[in-house]
C-alpha cells in the first residue's frame, strides 16, 4: 500500500512539475518569439512590462482572461466551446512520454524522469498529434465564419499531409533504436546522435515538423493577410488564448521530439542532463523563430505538391535504402 | 475500481454511439464516433493489446474519421438543408434488437473456456505487443499483408480516379 | 472482475446501434459513420475473445479489418463527392438511379 502511495505521489509531482516548466516555458517562448523577431527586423519589441519587458506574458494573461468571451451568432455553440480546449489538451496529453533525463536516485527511489515510459510512445505521439488537427478542423467549422472555414480546411489537408511523411521520417530511427520506447531511443543515441548517421531522414522530420506546427512558411491555416487570423478568427479572450498557447506547447513538444529522435535528448558532455534537453529543445524553437522571420509563406498549391509529389517519395525511398542498408550490414 | 472504470468507459462508449446514430448535425455525429473510437482504445490497453489501442486511435481517429470531417466540410453539409424524417424507425428497431438478443442468446449458451493460448498478459508486459504482433504478422499472416497492402494501393488509384472531375 | 462476457455484451450493444443507424439514417455520410461502428464492435470482440484464449490471431485480423475500413474511407468517400458534384444531394433516396 505504502508503495503505491510513494508511485502515486511521485507520478504527481512529476506531473506538476512538468505542467508548471513547459506552461511557463511556452509563456516566455512568446515574449522571445516576439523579441528575436523584432531584433530580426531592427525593432526593439515589447519593453515596457518590467525590466525588458519581463512580465509582458503575465500581463497578456491577464489582458486575455478579462476580455469578453464571444461565441458568433449562428455558430454550432458545444463545439465552439470545446475546439480550444481540446487543441490544448492534446497538445498537452504528449509531454506524458517525453523524457527529461535518465532515471536518478532521490530518497532511494528509483524515480525516472518521465511521466510515463510507454513502450509504444512513437506511436502515442503520432496519434495524438494526428488527434491535435480536430483542434483546427473543429475550431474553425464551429465558427460560421468563411475565413475560419477555408482555414480549417487547410489546415486539416496540410497536416494530414506532413503526418505522413513525419511518420515515415520516424521509421528508420525505430530500426535503428529497435525499439518504440521514447528512452530506448534516446539511451541508442548514447555515442552518437542519430542527425550524424542520418542526416536526410533529419532533414525530411525537420520540414515535416516545421508544417505541423502551422508556422511560416508552413502558415497556411492563419495566413494573416488571406484569411484574417485563420481558423481562430472568431475567438476572443482565453479561448483565443488556448489556442494560442496550445500552438507553443506544441512547439515545444515538436521541439523535445525533434531533440529525442535525433539530437541525442539528454546526453552532452559537463553539464547535466535536463539542462542538456532543455537547451537542444530551445535551440529547436529558435530555429522555428529564425525561419518565422527569414522565410516567404508557400502558396496552397505549392505545399500540397511539395507534401505529396517530394517529401513523400524521398521519405519512402529513405525507408527502403536505409532498411535495406540494415539487414544488409546485418548479413540477412 | 477496475470494473467501475469499466461501466464508465461503457457508458460513454454506449451513449457516443446513441449519439452517432441520432444526431441531426454530421459534425456532431463525427465527434460523437470519435469519443466511441476512444473508449474502444481505452478497451484495447485494458486487454492488453496497446499496440491495437495506438493503431485505433492513428488509423480510426486520426486518418478514416478524420477524412471523413474533411468531407463534410469540403461539401459543407452542415448548412445543406437536410432531408427531413428517416427510414422506417420501428422496423429498424425490431431488426437492431433482433441482433442485440441473438447476441445475447450466444454469449449466455456457454462459457468460452476450456481453450489457452500461449500469450498471458504477462508475457506481453515481459516481450512487448508490438513484437508478438509484428511476429505473427510477417510469418503466419505474410500472404494476407500482402494482399492487404494491394487493397491499398487499389484503393488509392480508385479514389483518385473516381474523384476526380473528368476522366 | 471483468470477464469476457462484459466486453462482448458491450460489443453486442454497438453493433445493434450501428445497424439501427444503417437501417434509419437518409445522409450517406452518416450511414458510412455506423458502418465503421459497426466494424468497431466486431473488432472489439475479436479483440477481447484474442486475449481471452491467449492467441494472437484475433488482433492480427482486427489489423486487417482497420486496413479495409482505410480503404473503404477513400473510395467511399470519393463516390460521395464524385455524387455530390452531380446531384447537390448525398441523400441516399437520390442514389436511385443507375445512369444518370
Amino acid at each position: 500500500m505504502n508503495d503505491i502511495l510513494i508511485t502515486l505521489l511521485i507520478i504527481i509531482i512529476k506531473l506538476g512539475l512538468i505542467f508548471a516548466v513547459v506552461l511557463t516555458m511556452a509563456a516566455y517562448l512568446v515574449l522571445a518569439e516576439r523579441k528575436i523577431l523584432a531584433r530580426m527586423q531592427l525593432r526593439y519589441g515589447p519593453n515596457r512590462v518590467g525590466p525588458f519587458g519581463m512580465f509582458q506574458p503575465v500581463a497578456d494573461l491577464i489582458k486575455m482572461l478579462t476580455k469578453e468571451d464571444v461565441c458568433p451568432a449562428g455558430a454550432d455553440k458545444y463545439l465552439f466551446l470545446f475546439a480550444p480546449g481540446l487543441a490544448a489538451v492534446t497538445a498537452l496529453m504528449s509531454l506524458a512520454v517525453v523524457p527529461f533525463g535518465p532515471t536518478i536516485e532521490i530518497f532511494g527511489q528509483q524515480v525516472p524522469q518521465v511521466v510515463c515510459d510507454l513502450n509504444i510512445g512513437v506511436l502515442y505521439f503520432l496519434g495524438l498529434s494526428s488527434l491535435a488537427v480536430y483542434g483546427i478542423a473543429l475550431g474553425g467549422w464551429a465558427s460560421n465564419s468563411k475565413y475560419a472555414l477555408l482555414a480549417s480546411i487547410r489546415g486539416l489537408a496540410q497536416l494530414i499531409s506532413y503526418e505522413l511523411s513525419m511518420g515515415l521520417a520516424v521509421v528508420p530511427i525505430i530500426m535503428a533504436a529497435r525499439s518504440f520506447s521514447l528512452t530506448d531511443i534516446v539511451m541508442a543515441q548514447e555515442s552518437l546522435p542519430f542527425v550524424l548517421i542520418y542526416p536526410e531522414t533529419f532533414l525530411i522530420f525537420f520540414v515535416s515538423v516545421a508544417a505541423e506546427s502551422k508556422r511560416i512558411p508552413f502558415d497556411l491555416p492563419e495566413a494573416e493577410n488571406e484569411l484574417v487570423a485563420g481558423f481562430h478568427t472568431e475567438y476572443s479572450g482565453m479561448r483565443f488564448g488556448l489556442f494560442f498557447v496550445g500552438e507553443y506547447i506544441n512547439m515545444i513538444i515538436l521541439g523535445s521530439m525533434t531533440t529525442i529522435f535525433f539530437l541525442g535528448g539528454w546526453h552532452g558532455p559537463l553539464l547535466p542532463p535536463i539542462f542538456w534537453f532543455l537547451f537542444k529543445v530551445l535551440g529547436v524553437a529558435f530555429v522555428f523563430i529564425w525561419m518565422r522571420g527569414t522565410m516567404p509563406r508557400f502558396r496552397y498549391d505549392q505545399l500540397m505538391h511539395f507534401g505529396w509529389k517530394v517529401l513523400m517519395p524521398i521519405a519512402l525511398l529513405d525507408v527502403v535504402v536505409r532498411g535495406g542498408f540494415m539487414v544488409w550490414s546485418l548479413g540477412g | 475500481m477496475e470494473i467501475m472504470y469499466f461501466y464508465l468507459l461503457a457508458a460513454v462508449a454506449v451513449a457516443s454511439g446513441f449519439m452517432v446514430v441520432t444526431c441531426k448535425s454530421p459534425v456532431n455525429n463525427a465527434i460523437a464516433l470519435m469519443m466511441t473510437f476512444v473508449c474502444l482504445a481505452n478497451f484495447y490497453v485494458m486487454l492488453d493489446a496497446p499496440f491495437m489501442a495506438a493503431i485505433q486511435i492513428m488509423v480510426y481517429a486520426g486518418a478514416i474519421l478524420m477524412l471523413i470531417i474533411f468531407t463534410i466540410m469540403l461539401l459543407n453539409l452542415g448548412t445543406a438543408v437536410a432531408r427531413k424524417g428517416s427510414h422506417s424507425v420501428v422496423w429498424a428497431t425490431v431488426l437492431a434488437l433482433l441482433i442485440a438478443m441473438q447476441g445475447y442468446f450466444v454469449i449466455n449458451r456457454g462459457e468460452v473456456s476450456g481453450i489457452t493460448g500461449e500469450i498471458t498478459g504477462e508475457m506481453v508486459k515481459k516481450v512487448g505487443h508490438t513484437e508478438l504482433i509484428a511476429k505473427s504478422l510477417f510469418t503466419d499472416f505474410l500472404l494476407p499483408f500482402e494482399i492487404a497492402s494491394i487493397l491499398l494501393l487499389v484503393a488509392i488509384v480508385g479514389a483518385v480516379i473516381i474523384a476526380k472531375k473528368e476522366v | 472482475m471483468i470477464t469476457i462476457n462484459h466486453y462482448l455484451v458491450l460489443s453486442a450493444v454497438l453493433f445493434s446501434l450501428g445497424t439501427f443507424g444503417v437501417l434509419t439514417r437518409k445522409n450517406a455520410i452518416v450511414i458510412f459513420m455506423c458502418i465503421e461502428l459497426m466494424l468497431n464492435a466486431v473488432n472489439l470482440s475479436f479483440i477481447s475473445l484474442s486475449s481471452h484464449l491467449g492467441n494472437m490471431d484475433g488482433q492480427i485480423f482486427v489489423f486487417f479489418v482497420m486496413t479495409v475500413a482505410a480503404a473503404e474511407a477513400a473510395v467511399g468517400l470519393a463516390l460521395m463527392i464524385a455524387f455530390f458534384r452531380n446531384r447537390e444531394s448525398i441523400a441516399v433516396d437520390d442514389f436511385s438511379l443507375l445512369k444518370w
